[in-house]
């Protein structure tokens, strides 16, 4: 008796052994690579910059001149219209997507493949192409509207042109997270409203809709965070020389300029971590909200 | 009544058909147009209406592009990086997974509630301290520096977790008993186990480190340290008016990954699908 019982607490020690140095590498990793990083980011957007790299701690002073600054609000209204203009018809699109590479088609693959492309090549080089095509004089898009739309340097459009830019490029990545949703659901629902002649739309709206509204609503956090966070698309539609800068420069944009253009590192901390508390608040209210919409039921 | 049915059902597929081929022309064309632009002389990119096809196939963009970037130095850091963090995060990620799921120790709801956190916060909150140490210790423009944010993955480790969650007690039992310590448990009978999950999380971890864009940019300033993301940054700057230049550039920017993609395509979307669906 005493044996075993030597025996299992050897085992159990032993397995602790084990487990501290597996997780070692991720939690020593975490702790200097963010958990530290975060609460000096906290530290740094109370401190101002001084030179030789070194910080002065200055209490609200970032903060009160991040509140006071047109250019930090005009920020929070440019964030928050590529959101009202990304994520609903973004969410849209993608569902439609997502329903028609659900239907028993030929080429189907072939279909997902070709949404999915912009996913795999770098922002950057996606920004150019459409840089390149939104050009006002010799753009292809201006020439096939017959039109002389300044698409990038107008400032009541520039965000417009991100936004379409935006939704192109992720709009396959979500098809195929709502596909998988879609894919759940299973068919004897649409059999039984078949039978009671229900019609594809009647189906769409009392089965599909319900039933993805799980998926729908993962996809949507999900999109609604980066887009509060949109920083490389942007960047590279819209450089610093742009006269329509103003109106397309995202919160993260700010933070980027403010601490690495600039310098200064204590007012961009300020804006990064005024960004988290959005995310976590507009996250908040999803949450709260989705009990409105979204069907656990099944 | 079967044939008008059938009818039915015949408009709704070529309905199908058509939303797919304005869909796939509207997703396709961008590139197309990039490829085709990229063999064209400046003059002939501004003709108005434009030439579909470039009137000699001249490579002089690419020779150009070549000339303004050191595209080879690019791609070489740009595959570093993305190796050493696919590697970091697989091998980091199944180790922690395995712990946090299967195996009992003090204080492990204090540690996992780190990598939760670390989930919960969005990337751009740690860049200026991560890079202000690596200033302090002189790393910046160097392959490490573009590794450095990804050496572990918090939501490698989640995941991971799940998929070892996924697999019953009694294999890593059943191995116990066949005399396997923990590590070889873990290595032999456990890991190969969530092999799917590993190449989900290698992809997921792939795709997106190639198209990061402020950490490069900011912590390798060295033109020869760029990745091919901060590469095309900095000649969209310099070519800002020569577009066939730019598309020259960013072509050979994304034709590793898309090659990859050819090959790979199921393994890219399944893997995502895997990550994303979470």
């Amino acid at each position: 008796m005493e044996n075993i019982n030597a025996k299992a607490s050897r085992r159990a020690k032993s397995e602790s052994r084990w487990a501290y140095l597996m997780v070692a590498p991720t939690v020593i990793g975490l702790l200097v690579l963010n958990i530290y990083p975060f609460l000096d980011t906290i530290k740094l957007s109370f401190s101002k910059t001084r030179p030789f790299g070194l910080y002065e701690l200055r209490g609200l002073e970032n903060y009160i001149e991040m509140f006071s600054s047109a250019e930090f609000w005009r920020a929070n209204l440019n964030t928050l219209y590529f959101c009202v203009l990304t994520v609903p018809i973004g969410l849209f699109l993608s569902l439609v997507v997502a329903v028609m590479l659900n239907a028993k088609i030929k080429g189907r693959t072939a279909f997902r493949a070709i949404f999915f492309l912009p996913m795999v090549v770098a922002p950057a080089a996606v920004a150019m192409v459409w840089k390149w095509m939104f050009n006002t004089e010799y753009g292809i898009i201006n020439t096939l509207l017959h039109s002389k739309i300044n698409w990038i340097t107008d400032p009541n459009i520039v965000m417009v042109t991100c936004a379409i830019v935006a939704v192109w490029s992720a709009i396959g990545y979500d098809a195929v997270l709502l596909l998988s949703g879609l894919q759940n659901i299973s068919k004897s629902y649409y059999e039984a409203a078949s039978l009671d002649g229900a019609t594809k739309l009647q189906q769409f709206f009392h089965i599909t809709l319900p039933m993805v509204s799980p998926t729908l609503f993962v996809v949507m956090i999900m999109r609604l965070m980066s887009s509060i966070k949109v920083y490389d698309l942007i960047y590279m539609l819209v450089e610093e020389s742009n006269p329509a800068l103003n109106k397309a420069q995202s919160l993260m944009y700010l933070f980027y300029r403010e601490s690495f253009v600039t310098g200064n590192r204590g007012l961009g901390s300020s804006v990064v971590i005024w960004t988290v508390a959005l995310i976590g608040a507009v996250t908040a209210i999803q949450f709260w909200g989705q009990k409105k919409w979204v069907n656990y039921e099944v | 009544m079967s044939s008008s049915l059938e009818r039915s059902r015949k408009i709704r597929t070529a309905g199908i058909y058509a939303f797919f081929v304005i869909g796939c022309i509207v997703m396709i064309f961008p590139f197309v147009w990039m490829f085709l632009t990229s063999f064209k002389t400046v003059e002939e990119s501004m003709m108005i209406p434009p030439d579909i096809l470039p009137k000699s196939w001249q490579l002089k963009n690419f020779t150009d592009a070549m000339a303004s970037l050191p595209f080879l130095a690019l791609y070489k850091n740009t595959a570093l990086m993305v190796f050493w963090r696919v590697v970091c995060a697989v091998v980091f990620s199944s180790m922690a997974g395995y712990a946090f799921a299967k195996l009992k120790f003090k204080g492990k709801n204090v540690l996992f509630s780190l990598v939760l956190i670390q989930m919960m916060l969005p990337s751009q909150i740690f860049i200026t301290p991560q890079y202000q140490m690596l200033a302090k210790l002189g790393l910046t423009n160097t392959v490490f520096a573009l590794v450095f944010p990804g050496i572990v993955s918090a939501f490698g480790t989640f995941f991971l977790r799940q998929a070892y969650l996924g697999i019953p007690d009694e294999i890593a039992e059943a191995a116990y008993l066949d005399g396997c310590n923990q590590w070889q448990t873990f290595v032999k009978v456990m890991a190969p186990l969530t092999k799917a999950s590993m190449a989900a999380l290698a992809v997921f971890t792939a795709v997106f480190a190639y198209g990061d864009l402020m950490w490069p940019l900011i912590v390798n300033t060295d033109l020869n340290m760029m990745t091919l993301s901060s590469g095309l940054a900095t000649l969209r700057g310099q070519f800002s008016t020569n577009f066939p230049v730019m598309m020259a550039g960013s072509l050979l920017a994304m034709i590793p990954m898309v090659v990859l993609y050819l090959f790979f395509q199921k393994q890219f979307i399944e893997g995502v699908a895997m990550t994303g669906g979470k």
